[in-house]
């Protein structure tokens, strides 16, 4: 199974397109966040005391960053050319662009957590 | 050619003579203006910047006198707004996001390898365009009709043409004007970075300045687009009576202020993120290095470039919207801290591992990074709600964002003139004045804006242009005025420093013994930019491959020669930067510079309303571009290949996704969408502040369903055509094509006439309320793109009956389909909401 992972994360692509992934999950989250609470606070009037759709919206981002973060890692651990990876190599290249995946997906999880955490705090639309 | 022909010092000789004749600049008073090189239109550029720079810098002072001692009374309150309406204005829309493409118009070839940029001509026509733009806003100060709302310019005190005259006119479309000229930068600065990387560059191998570039390029994609889109809403206002923030005919001021700051905020990265690109270049050099954390910085590029885009609302804090939304945007504010911090760090790690050499631009640097660092931290502070209640309007922001920007744009763009004045001129600057300026400035700026902090806490609000002397803040402004003289002096000190350049000698070659590849300008530069295009194998190709750069010079990598007469220069692939085709550049040429004079007619006459001379000039402007695109682009190949040395040889022609013009369509299209997505946001934005949307009554029942939906399926099927016609063109059926081209033609006409129906018909009055407003203008944005449309199509037609496009050589029609996919996608968004949403609302 594992083998079977490693093989599934091995084939996916590593590109410019890849790297953007996590921040943009994390800004549609963000948007979602802010038209969730616009369209509530100005069509509902308030929004509910237990914000279900919110925290599936919240646990699903999360999770899109995890596993983006998850596949970046294992493919920035690409076996190849010696440390400190900075030559003109197509593992080089998939390491450096794996890794730097890795680190946003860390930025976008902390971000998208700061997001919602007025969620928890905040019950009405004053 | 092999390695072994370059040892011929007499073909050596003759391929510098053929790449001379070729890339030798237009003599002449008047044809010297043609010129489309990257050195000469970065220099005019750059020029012209800093020369908007200083204007501004001289309104800023003149408020500071009189703002020096109380009840002054130097300049009139209406002066005054002007002035720091236009200082503003000047500072952001014709200083700071113009220099970082000037700066990155004469760079990114050298840090690349190129030639030149992909879209020479572009570049002369981003310019003209700013030129023209820029004297028209900036003169209008003296004719006393600078506009004077404030540079964010907000409704309903500018919309109201009896509160507000020609300024607010002049700064909507005059701006609008440099923000065209920004795109086009955009467009020239993406496909540069991602498309001419020279051979053996990948992704991770790219100088960090082209990442910051690539990354504030593609941000003004997304930032200043909702910022045209609200000018458009403001234009129809002002000129139409089209009441979008006009809160008794349903309209709403804070819509303004949702497109403008959605602009606004990524705006202040946009200036910061290419100044702090100067030190992940300056620090490596100083430190004798590799910076460290290579990863980290590209993270810290990304992730700023992404939230700033979920900062906006914080400049929104006071103005009463629910308080969880206020939150989000607080915490995104807090959130940029963390990757911007990571670049600080990553530069002081690099320093403390490296051998500091203490030179004027490091000295710059680090002053620079010291007040960033203080603005950072008061930008905290006001990213809390709370405290921003308090400090909002008043000189405690006016502080914070001069700290910003002084540090995190001004004083890094002086360090880095210290440090490539050698590259572009030969010379270096002088160090003691430098020094001087340096200590100058710092102590100057510190001295200015310092005190605001607590002028501002005192109570003391903004554009106020003057106060009583109760207030207590007498000895602050005081030392704000004084601070602000010091740092003029020192601005003038250092442009005396560049004044008496000319007259010092030449410098040696790279003289900060650098590692980079800009740095192998030699002081005694020929136009041809490189000598021949290299291949990289590391980060810092001076320092660690071998013989580097005898190579380079002695031609010994790719395409040394121009045999065939023509300006040329590697395209390569966007990961792995292999060698994919050769491109042949624009020449010098007048039509650039007329297409700028005939789309800056467009601008200024509207703001005089003189409609039927703008008309002609808008005609004027597509005849222009159809000559320049007919004369200038696609053109087919004497041969299809030519070779590049050591054995490989590339395509004179590619089309679709490996071309640069292919992008640049792509490129155009996504900021053209971002624009549109900001009409529709205001479409959307009144269904949520009016309980019953649509409104009914006379004038405001429409369009119905009906003919948005037969729009619809005539955009489709123009849609289709194209599509069609590109495949079987391909496949060598041009009749058939031609044919479906026709058939494309008559359905993007058509869809001109249904889409109107839809509004005529149902009677919408568009100056009765925002809703039938929106739908207007959605309408008329859809079909204008529906007649550029036919206009590409028949762009098309043309080209191939005339045997300029064919099976083979179909980039036209390629990047005429992309056009169609995004105007197929405009149509079903346009259509579906104000065809179908009324009902579902």
């Amino acid at each position: 199974m594992k083998r079977g992972f490693h093989g599934m994360v091995a084939r996916l692509k590593v590109t410019l397109w890849s790297l953007i992934v996590p921040p943009t999950v994390w800004a549609v989250h963000f948007l979602f966040s802010y038209l969730w609470a616009a369209i509530h606070c100005a069509k509902v009037g308030g929004f509910p005391r237990l914000p279900i759709l919110y925290a599936v919206g919240t646990v699903a981002a999360l999770a899109i960053i995890l596993a983006a973060g998850i596949v970046a890692h294992l493919q920035s651990r690409v076996p190849g050319d010696p440390a400190p990876h900075e030559e003109s190599t197509d593992s080089d290249r998939i390491r450096f662009l794996a890794f730097s995946t890795v680190l946003l997906a860390a930025l976008s999880f902390v971000g998208v957590v700061f997001t919602a955490a007025p969620v928890l705090f905040l019950t009405d639309c004053r | 050619m092999s390695l072994h022909a370059q040892d011929d010092p007499a073909l050596r000789a003759a391929q510098e003579e053929r790449l001379r004749a070729v890339w030798k600049a237009p003599q002449g008073i008047f044809l010297r203006w043609t010129d489309c090189n990257n050195n000469r239109v970065g220099a005019w550029y750059t020029l012209t910047a800093f020369g908007f720079m200083l204007f501004a810098g001289v309104l800023a002072l003149i408020m500071r006198t009189q703002l020096a001692v109380p009840d002054n009374d130097l300049v009139s309150a209406n002066s005054f707004n002007q002035l720091f309406t236009l200082h503003g204005s000047m500072m952001m829309f014709l200083f700071a996001v113009p220099m970082f493409e000037a700066v990155s118009i004469i760079l990114l070839p050298q840090l690349l390898g190129a030639r030149d940029l992909p879209f020479p001509r572009l570049s002369a026509f981003g310019y003209w365009s700013f030129l023209i733009g820029g004297i028209f806003v900036g003169g209008s100060i003296f004719f006393n009709a600078a506009p004077d709302g404030g540079w964010f310019m907000y409704p309903p005190l500018t919309t109201r043409t009896d509160l507000s005259g020609l300024g607010a006119d002049i700064w909507m479309l005059g701006l609008s004007f440099i923000e065209v000229s920004s795109v086009a930068a955009a467009v020239e600065l993406i496909v540069g970075v991602l498309k001419c990387r020279p051979p053996g560059m990948r992704l991770n191998l790219m100088p960090l300045y082209a990442w910051y570039i690539l990354v504030v390029a593609v941000m003004i994609l997304f930032a200043f687009p909702p910022l045209i889109a609200g000018d458009i809403l403001f234009e129809m206002e002002r000129l139409l009576n089209w009441p979008f923030f006009d809160v008794t005919r349903g309209g709403d001021p804070l819509l303004w202020q949702h497109l403008f700051w959605i602009f606004g905020h990524p705006e202040v990265y946009i200036v910061f993120l290419p100044s702090i690109a100067l030190f992940a270049m300056m620090i490596p050099t100083f430190a004798q290095r590799h910076l460290l954390g290579y990863p980290w910085i590209v993270l810290a590029a990304v992730g700023t470039a992404f939230l700033s885009f979920g900062l906006w609302v914080h400049h929104m804090f006071a103005t009463g919207l629910p308080k969880i939304s206020l939150a989000f945007f607080s915490a995104a504010s807090e959130a940029v801290a963390i990757p911007t911090g990571i670049q600080i760090f990553a530069f002081i790690a690099t320093l403390w591992a490296g051998k500091v050499k203490w030179s004027t631009p490091l000295l710059y640097a680090s002053g620079s990074l010291a007040i960033f660092v203080i603005g950072g931290l008061t930008g905290v502070m006001v990213a809390i709600a709370p405290f921003d209640w308090q400090a909002h309007d008043t000189y405690f922001v006016v502080a914070h964002l001069h700290y910003v920007l002084i540090g995190g744009t001004l004083l890094p763009l002086f360090g880095g003139l210290y440090y490539y004045w050698p590259l572009i001129t030969g010379k270096k600057l002088s160090d003691k004045l430098g020094r001087t300026a340096f200590w100058m400035l710092f102590v100057g700026a510190n001295l200015t804006f310092f005190p605001m902090h607590f002028s501002g806490l005192y109570g003391m609000p903004r554009r106020v242009f003057t106060y009583p002397s109760e207030l207590g803040i007498d000895y602050l402004n005081l030392a704000s005025t004084m601070g602000a003289y010091l740092f003029a002096l020192g601005t003038l000190v250092v442009c005396i420093d560049l004044a008496r350049s000319p007259w010092r000698p030449k410098a040696v070659r790279n003289p900060w013994h650098a590692g980079t590849l800009e740095w192998l300008a030699h002081p005694d530069d020929e136009d041809w930019g490189i000598r021949s295009v290299p291949l990289i194998e590391s980060r810092y190709p001076i320092w660690d491959q071998k013989d580097f750069v005898k190579k380079v010079d002695e031609g010994r990598f790719f395409l040394p020669d121009a045999e065939e007469g023509r300006r040329e220069t590697i395209v390569t692939t966007v990961l792995d930067a292999r060698p994919l085709y050769v491109v042949r550049l624009g020449t010098p040429s007048w039509v650039p510079m007329l297409t700028a004079i005939a789309l800056g007619s467009v601008f200024i006459l509207t703001t005089y309303h003189l409609y039927w001379w703008s008309l002609a000039g808008a005609v004027a402007t597509l005849g222009f571009v159809l000559y320049w695109l007919w004369t200038g682009t696609a053109e087919i190949p004497e041969k299809p290949s030519k070779p590049i040395g050591h054995g490989i040889e590339l395509p004179l022609y590619v089309s679709g996704s490996a071309a640069p013009g292919w992008w640049a369509m792509f490129i155009t299209m996504m900021a053209d969408a971002t624009a549109f997505s900001g009409l529709v946001f205001g479409y959307y934005f009144f269904w949520t502040v009016h309980p019953e949307f649509p409104p009914s009554g006379p004038g405001m029942d429409g369009p119905g369903t009906f003919w948005p939906m037969v729009s619809l399926g005539v955009a489709l099927l123009s849609w289709g055509a194209t599509v069609g016609a590109r495949g079987t063109n391909r496949r060598g059926g041009v009749g058939v094509a031609r044919a479906l081209l026709v058939v494309g033609i008559v359905a993007s006409l058509a869809g001109i006439w249904t889409g109107l129906q839809g509004p005529l018909t149902t009677g919408l009055d568009p100056e009765l309320h925002s809703y039938p407003a929106i739908v207007w203008t959605l309408v008329i944005w859809t079909t204008a793109h529906a007649g550029v449309g036919a206009i590409m199509q028949a762009y098309a037609l043309a080209r191939s009956i005339a045997g300029r496009m064919t099976p083979t050589h179909d980039a036209d029609i390629r990047n005429i389909t992309v056009y169609q996919h995004f105007m197929a996608l405009t149509a079903i968004v346009t259509y579906a909401t104000i065809g179908l949403f009324p009902g579902v609302a």
